[in-house]
């Protein structure tokens, strides 16, 4: 399998690794995809004033494509508001990553990752908002 | 110096040995001979080196020569042997036993026995991949007419109890036939011993060329096979075809030199193997796959928990190793043998096969190790699983949001 030069840059130096702290004031967690499956993505929002994302974390376990995925995700979601983030579509990504047929899903699990964090948030926030 | 990327992939092909090559090289030009052509001397010389090197084939496994049938590698010889033998005895019965850590040129085969009418039982093994006598022996029926068991297994190294399989098929009457791809050059075959009636090889797993390999097939007490490949009646009827001079010599030469070298080259590999798996064992999580002591020393496969084997592959890509996985969802499956020895998927998934050879050097497997260490850690801290797993999270009660 050879990898596209995006892919490489973002897997070599993956940006906005880590998590957040569990109590720290508007984060929700996106979690998808599943150990049997060989791939599990979890993305992490950080959601400030009328609803703008300020910041994002995430870790990932699955292949080159999977990370590189999810890095991007992090830096295309910051400054965006909630409901924008949630326009990010898999094909976007696939798009900017040069992924091959085989790796579209891991495009798709990152899509996911986005929305899984939102409702995460959403839920936390459904008294506030 | 260190020459990258490094070569730690040995079960999946060998260099051909430069003594090899050299051997070879006479037999494209000037003796060009088909080895069939009875009327001169370019056919004589030709077939004088054939039949030398089915002796040195024969030398290797303790085998008369005249029991060796010449192929194209060990999927032809188990397409051979498998066909060839069911078809042969089908008037006997149609039931075949298998293992369902085989290769993939034993199972595909079963599958078309199966098409053709055979009923085929793939065994499963133990959680160390060794198959269990006692469940062998209890699948065999009266209408048993074949069983096929691996030697050495291509992805985990171990090696099946042969010789006690080949007494109890030739206490039933069953045929026995043994894929012994990975074998030949590193355990001691000595067929006049082993109850094995039909065992294949191949050339390009011992240092020998692509492309040629052999089928042994017993004497005494005969064997008999139904042909697959018809024409000149070559190889006593067994497989038409021109024989391949350059290859067979090839191959003579690399099988002469096993039988030379195994012993010493065997504790050579042992111990670079030895250091490997000691470089690796204090990195966390770390698990062997397949049993440790009934297994080539050349072979290591190993999963590093919670990190991903596609990922870490391209992480490591300064070794040329494989792996047994990548994530099902791009049709990439987990190894189907890691699978059969039970192991979580997790682990299927983070699986990696290091096999080690002739030109493996204690540079190479330190240089690996540093590599492993440094890169395992990365991943992990990019895993969400091994976040999980530090804190103290039990993976198996997670509602995972599969898709
Ligand atoms: C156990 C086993 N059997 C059969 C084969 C196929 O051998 P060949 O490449 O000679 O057809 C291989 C090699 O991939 C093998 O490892
Ligand atoms: S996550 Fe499955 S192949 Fe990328």
């Amino acid at each position: 399998m050879s990898y596209s030069v995006k892919v490489l840059d973002h897997y070599e130096n993956p940006r906005n690794v880590g998590s957040f702290g569990k109590e720290e004031e508007g984060v929700a967690t996106g979690m998808v995809g599943a150990p049997a499956c060989g791939d599990v993505m979890k993305l992490q929002i950080k959601v400030g004033k009328g609803g703008v994302i300020e910041d994002a974390k995430f870790k990932t376990y699955g292949c080159g494509s999977a990370i590189a995925s999810s890095s991007l995700v992090t830096e295309w979601v910051k400054g965006k508001t909630i409901d924008q983030a949630l326009d990010i579509k898999n094909t976007q990504i696939a798009d900017e990553l040069a992924l091959p047929p085989v790796k579209i899903h891991c495009s798709i699990l990152a899509e996911d990752a986005i929305k899984a964090a939102v409702a995460d948030y959403r839920k936390k926030h459904a008294e506030s908002v | 110096m260190l020459k990258l990327p490094i070569y730690l992939d040995y079960s999946a092909t060998t260099p051909v040995d430069p003594r090899v090559a050299e051997k070879m090289i006479p037999y494209l030009f000037e003796k060009f001979g088909n080895p069939a052509s009875r009327s001169h001397s370019f056919g004589w010389e030709a077939e004088a080196a054939v039949e030398e090197a089915r002796e040195e084939v024969a030398k290797l496994v303790n085998a008369d020569p005249k029991e060796i049938v010449w192929t194209s590698g060990a999927t032809e010889s188990n397409n051979l042997a498998l066909k060839g033998a069911a078809q042969f005895y089908s008037g006997k019965g149609k039931h075949v036993v298998t293992v369902k850590t085989e290769h993939k040129a034993i199972l595909d085969t079963c599958r078309e026995l199966e098409r053709q009418g055979f009923e085929v039982t793939y065994l499963d093994v133990r959680d160390n991949g060794l198959l269990d006598l006692e469940v062998f022996k209890a699948v065999l029926r009266p209408d048993t007419i074949l069983a096929s068991v691996m030697f050495v297994n291509n992805e985990i190294g171990v090696i099946q109890p042969i010789a006690e399989i080949g007494e109890i098929c030739r206490a039933r009457g069953v045929i026995f036939h043994v894929d012994a791809a990975q074998a030949t050059g590193k355990v001691v075959i000595d067929l006049e011993a082993l109850k094995v009636d039909v065992m294949s090889f191949s050339a390009h797993k011992t240092y020998g060329p692509k492309g040629i390999g052999a089928l042994y097939v017993r004497r005494k007490p005969r064997v008999r096979l139904t042909a697959q490949l018809h024409g000149g009646g070559h190889e006593r009827g067994f497989r038409s075809g021109t024989l391949p001079t350059h290859q067979i010599v090839g191959m003579g030469e690399a099988f002469r030199l096993a039988r030379l070298e195994m012993g010493a080259e065997s504790e050579r590999i042992r111990m670079l193997r030895d250091r490997l798996l000691k470089g690796l064992s204090d990195i966390d999580e770390v698990y062997v796959n397949g049993d440790l002591e009934q297994r080539v020393p050349h072979n290591l496969n190993i999963s590093f928990a919670y990190v991903e084997g596609e990922s870490l592959l391209m992480a490591i890509k300064d070794l040329a190793v494989s792996s047994g996985s990548a994530c099902t969802s791009a049709s990439l499956e987990p190894s189907y043998v890691l699978r059969a020895l039970g192991r979580e998927d997790e682990l299927a998934h983070s699986s990696i096969r290091f096999t080690l050879g002739r030109f493996t050097t204690e540079e190479e497997i330190d240089y690996a190790i540093r590599l492993l260490h440094e890169k395992i850690g990365r991943l992990r801290e990019l895993s969400p699983l091994w976040e999980m797993v530090q804190e103290g999270v039990d993976l198996s009660t997670v509602q995972w949001a599969a898709h």
